[in-house]
């Protein structure tokens, strides 16, 4: 489980999430929740990438051409990660969005902005 | 080849291709003419649901375990291995994935029958039928997936699109902040179910569920990163299908959806249940003497989130005033149904005793989760017919509307009985499976179950009574609802009424493939046209003349020794209420469904209270009860499993 | 919101054309460098945001802009079909050979065409994934531009857009 960063980067994935966690359960501001769900997607996205590095045998990518064409192989790190990684950033634009417009209406149909007044359904 | 060949080799992609070809024509279609963008719509789902049947029909009847593969930009079926440089996204459909798939299109084509009037008066149709249509495919998506990260793909869409379609009636601040916790509660899930899938990937560098599955079989003794990750997608795919205590954002979002949305908001939640199903039983049921242990602990935690599921869903939606909140209460009770079965079933799988009465429980919490489907989307569309006319969702101020809505009131009696497990509706069938087995199991389990359906039953009885029954209110609009919301109700209603006379034949050619795709064990239940559990026996059709022969008899006994010519006297016209005599000032009487068990309600104060104060309305201990969970599930996966 | 002053009008004028182009690169070598439609599709978005802050938030018409998400999705999903001709859904069913634009093969081996200079080949040799990227790509700037001008209309106007 090495990198080139060492252990660097796996260090950071866990204090994002951690991060990103800490603000969802103790701030009580929505744009703060969402802003922690941002910070967790980060740290999600961070460890996909670092998965790349360092899944064994490193392949080389099928678009690269240089080794049929008779040059030396090249290392490249896996593009499946960086595939996975683009798709979840698209889908956290599309939460991001969604979770802040919705934020946006509430408070224009209610002015609430904590989660202490967010609670008119309940029980 | 011929053409049905050929038609069944493409149809995994189809089913899912065609409704996002659906979905993205619509808006364009809308602006031409808003008829003809709902035929379309209407249409897309059509074909949808007959492809869907073609092909269920030929994954059903080759005995569900033999796995129809489809690899996306691909020549031929043949899945590449790691090493060819080629990454192929893959769909796999065995008996499970076709009988989950057979009931989205199902609940999809009612929920869009009903929605052709249900949404006249609203503005952004286009958008609506459109995320329906989309809705359909992310939930196909997902049961049919077989690879890992198209998994949290289609997870993630249905969520989003669901969320949206939430706020369709955007002049209602609430539907916004129900949406928003849906929201927050399904994308910190689905960032979790990433990271697990991440992990599973950093380890074995697979995202194909098979080849991850035979790699996590070959080990020779099980890693650490195997429990994390089942332990967190566990947790993650509970939330999605609503286990208390990650159900809060659930009826939040149920009741303020339209009706049409809540319907499929059920099947969605079963997509969850079917990936938390296809996790442990597949991803790790390839090697069962090395996943025995964590097999069994995932067993006994899907058992102990089903018993509170059933429990708290139910005891929360007796207190219910709003109609559509109540209901999604019992929709959560009723998971903790299919998760007491599936989770016994597990258990006992794990043990090595499973032709025993494992399998009856498993088939008993995969048949639930059809009829389920069915009798809650009923539901749900009654419950928006009834909003529809009454024009409020609070069963105190409604009443008297079986008067003019007599078919309405009819399908809710067909939904109410099977929802309570009032034979001979499909609701017994299912559960009579479940309580057999787990009584066996455990005595305590299989009585709180009965004891739930009891519950349930009667708070149906409340919403009848509150809805139905009663004096017309002033301000009520009369008449019945339009034709194409009673054709949606129909067919859900048909398709109960069917399976409730013949059981045991839907549990042969849909269930036991199910069952046989997830287990590998290649029984059947019965070949007769009497489900057999082992102990009992349970025969609709016998039921039916039973009951039948008993009315006539109490009818002849009436007819020839009751005694003839009975009036009321003005003692028996006397209005009672609680048993006591009523004072009558010119008003009709009516008893608020809220009161109608207040006793009950006050005498268990000491539960309710806590409880009520548990689904306090703030997001943060909503994500902090998830959290929570999640450690625990970690906790037993890591300290109780070897 | 009402437009800003000339200068800001002026470098936006300028700037434009070149990241215009910059985002139409990314989408459009998507196949071959890293990038593709969502990528390009951002950075061109970012052109759009910049003549909304710009020149107003009434530029860009919804509706055109809604049209084309609705266009680039179905392509995108219409291709896909097409490759049901002579495989599975989203087979690449022009790979190998630039038949999309010229009607030559590409040599399988060293990957060029006869009578092209090198590396011209690559560039044409991702079959459908151009195309792909292309759709993508419309899809993307259309919604991130309706995005930015449904949630841009309420922050600035405090209402609703049209």
């Amino acid at each position: 489980m090495t990198t080139a960063l060492g252990e660097l980067p796996y260090i950071t994935v866990i204090a994002l999430l951690a991060i990103g966690l800490y603000i969802i359960l103790v701030k009580k501001n929505l744009i703060k929740i969402a802003m922690g769900i941002v910070i967790m997607e980060a740290g999600a996205n961070l460890f996909l990438i670092t998965l790349a590095f360092n899944s064994g045998d490193r392949l080389s990518a099928p678009v690269f051409t240089s080794q049929i064409m008779g040059g030396t192989p090249a290392t490249y790190s896996l593009p499946t990660p960086h595939a996975l990684t683009l798709t979840s950033i698209v889908i956290g634009l599309a939460t991001t969005a969604l979770l802040l417009s919705f934020i946006m209406q509430a408070y224009k149909k209610h002015k609430v902005t904590s989660t202490d007044e967010f609670r008119r359904l309940r029980g | 080849m011929t053409f049905y060949n050929h038609l069944i080799e493409q149809a995994p992609a189809m089913v899912v291709a065609i409704p996002l070809l659906f979905a993205f024509a619509t808006p364009l279609l809308f602006k031409f003419s808003a008829k003809f963008g709902k035929f379309w719509a209407l249409l897309g789902v059509f074909a949808t649901t007959v492809l869907m049947y073609v092909l269920a029909w030929d994954v059903l009847s080759e005995g569900g375990d033999v796995v129809n593969t489809y690899i996306f930009g691909a020549e031929n079926t043949q899945l590449p291995l790691p090493g060819d440089n080629v990454v192929r996204i893959s769909f796999a459909v065995d008996g499970m994935s076709a009988f989950m798939g057979l009931i989205m299109v199902t609940v999809s084509l009612a929920a869009i029958i009903y929605s052709i009037s249900f949404v006249k008066k609203y503005t952004g149709n286009a958008k609506f039928f459109a995320l329906m249509l989309l809705v359909l495919a992310a939930n196909i998506g997902m049961v049919f997936t077989g690879d890992l990260f198209n998994l949290f793909v289609w997870f993630e869409v249905s969520s989003i699109a669901l969320c949206g379609l939430t706020v369709f009636r955007s002049e209602r601040g609430e539907a916004f902040e129900g949406a928003a916790k849906y929201l927050i509660y399904s994308t910190i899930a689905g960032l979790i179910l990433l990271f697990s899938v991440g992990l599973l990937y950093g380890q074995y560098g697979h995202l194909n569920i098979k080849f991850l599955s035979e790699a996590i079989g070959g080990n020779a003794e099980l890693l650490m990163v195997d429990k994390v990750a089942l332990g967190l997608m566990m947790t993650v795919f509970a939330l999605k299908a609503g286990a208390v205590p990650m159900h809060m954002a659930t009826p939040d979002a149920y009741s303020e959806a339209p009706a049409p949305v809540t319907a499929i908001f059920v099947t969605a939640s079963q997509a969850g249940l079917y990936a938390m199903f296809r996790m442990v039983f597949t991803l790790y049921g390839s090697n069962i003497h090395l996943t025995i242990d964590l097999l069994h602990a995932a067993g006994w935690i899907v058992i102990i989130l089903g018993v509170v599921s059933m429990f708290v869903g139910v005891t929360m939606a007796l207190v219910q005033k709003d109609i559509k909140r109540l209901m999604a209460y019992h929709a959560i009770s009723q998971t903790g149904y299919m998760l007491l079965g599936v989770g016994v079933g597990m258990a006992v799988y794990a043990t090595g005793g499973f032709d025993e009465f494992g399998r009856t429980a498993m088939t008993g919490g995969i048949f639930h989760i059809f009829n389920h489907a069915m009798y809650k989307g009923l539901l749900f569309l009654t419950a928006g017919a009834i909003i529809y006319k009454a024009g409020t969702r609070d069963l105190n101020k409604m009443g008297g509307l079986g008067r003019d809505m007599k078919l309405t009131a009819l399908f809710f009696i067909i939904g109410a009985l099977a929802i309570s497990g009032i034979p001979p509706m499909n609701g017994f069938a299912s559960k009579f499976l479940i309580y057999e087995s787990v009584f066996k199991f455990n005595p305590i389990i299989g009585a709180i179950a009965m004891l739930v359906s009891l519950l349930t039953l009667a708070s149906f009885v409340k919403v009848f009574y509150s809805a139905f029954m009663g004096p017309r209110m002033k301000e009520m609009a009369r008449g019945e609802v339009p034709a194409p919301m009673l054709m949606g109700m129909a067919v859900l209603a048909g398709i109960i009424l069917v399976f409730s006379m013949a059981p045991s034949l839907v549990v042969r050619s849909l269930v036991d493939p199910a069952v046989n795709a997830l287990t590998g064990d290649g029984g059947t239940t019965s070949t007769s046209l009497t489900l057999f559990t082992g102990h009992g026996a349970w025969n609709a059709v016998v039921f039916m003349g039973a009951m039948i022969s008993a009315t006539i008899i109490a009818v002849m006994i009436r007819s020839f020794f009751g005694k003839k010519g009975m009036t009321p006297r003005e003692e028996g016209k006397k209005p009672y209420l609680f048993g006591n005599p009523t004072e009558i000032d010119g008003r009709p009487i009516v008893v608020p469904g809220s009161n109608l068990y207040w006793g009950f309600t006050k005498a268990l104060d000491r539960y309710y209270k806590p409880v009520e104060k548990f689904h306090s309305g703030i997001i943060n201990e909503y994500v902090f009860w998830f959290v929570s969970t999640l450690v625990l599930v970690l906790l037993v996966m890591l300290a109780w499993v070897r | 919101m009402k437009p800003m002053s000339s200068v800001v009008r002026t470098i936006t004028k300028l700037l434009l054309g070149p990241i215009f182009l910059f985002g139409a690169y990314i989408i459009l070598h998507g196949h071959l460098t890293p990038g593709g439609g969502f990528q390009g599709g951002a950075i061109i978005a970012t052109v759009m945001t910049l003549v909304l802050i710009a020149f107003g938030t009434r530029v860009w018409k919804k509706n055109i802009l809604s049209f084309i998400e609705s266009t680039g999705l179905l392509a995108f999903v219409g291709l896909g079909f097409l490759g049901l001709g002579s495989g599975f859904f989203l087979f690449n069913f022009l790979a190998g050979s630039d038949s999309l634009f010229f009607g030559k093969v590409i040599e399988p081996v060293t990957g060029e065409f006869a009578g092209w200079p090198a590396n011209s080949a690559p560039l044409l040799s991702g079959g459908t994934v151009p195309l792909l990227n292309l759709f993508v790509g419309m899809e993307v700037v259309a919604a991130l531009t309706l995005i930015i001008i449904t949630m841009g209309l309420f922050a600035f106007d405090g209402k609703e857009g049209e």
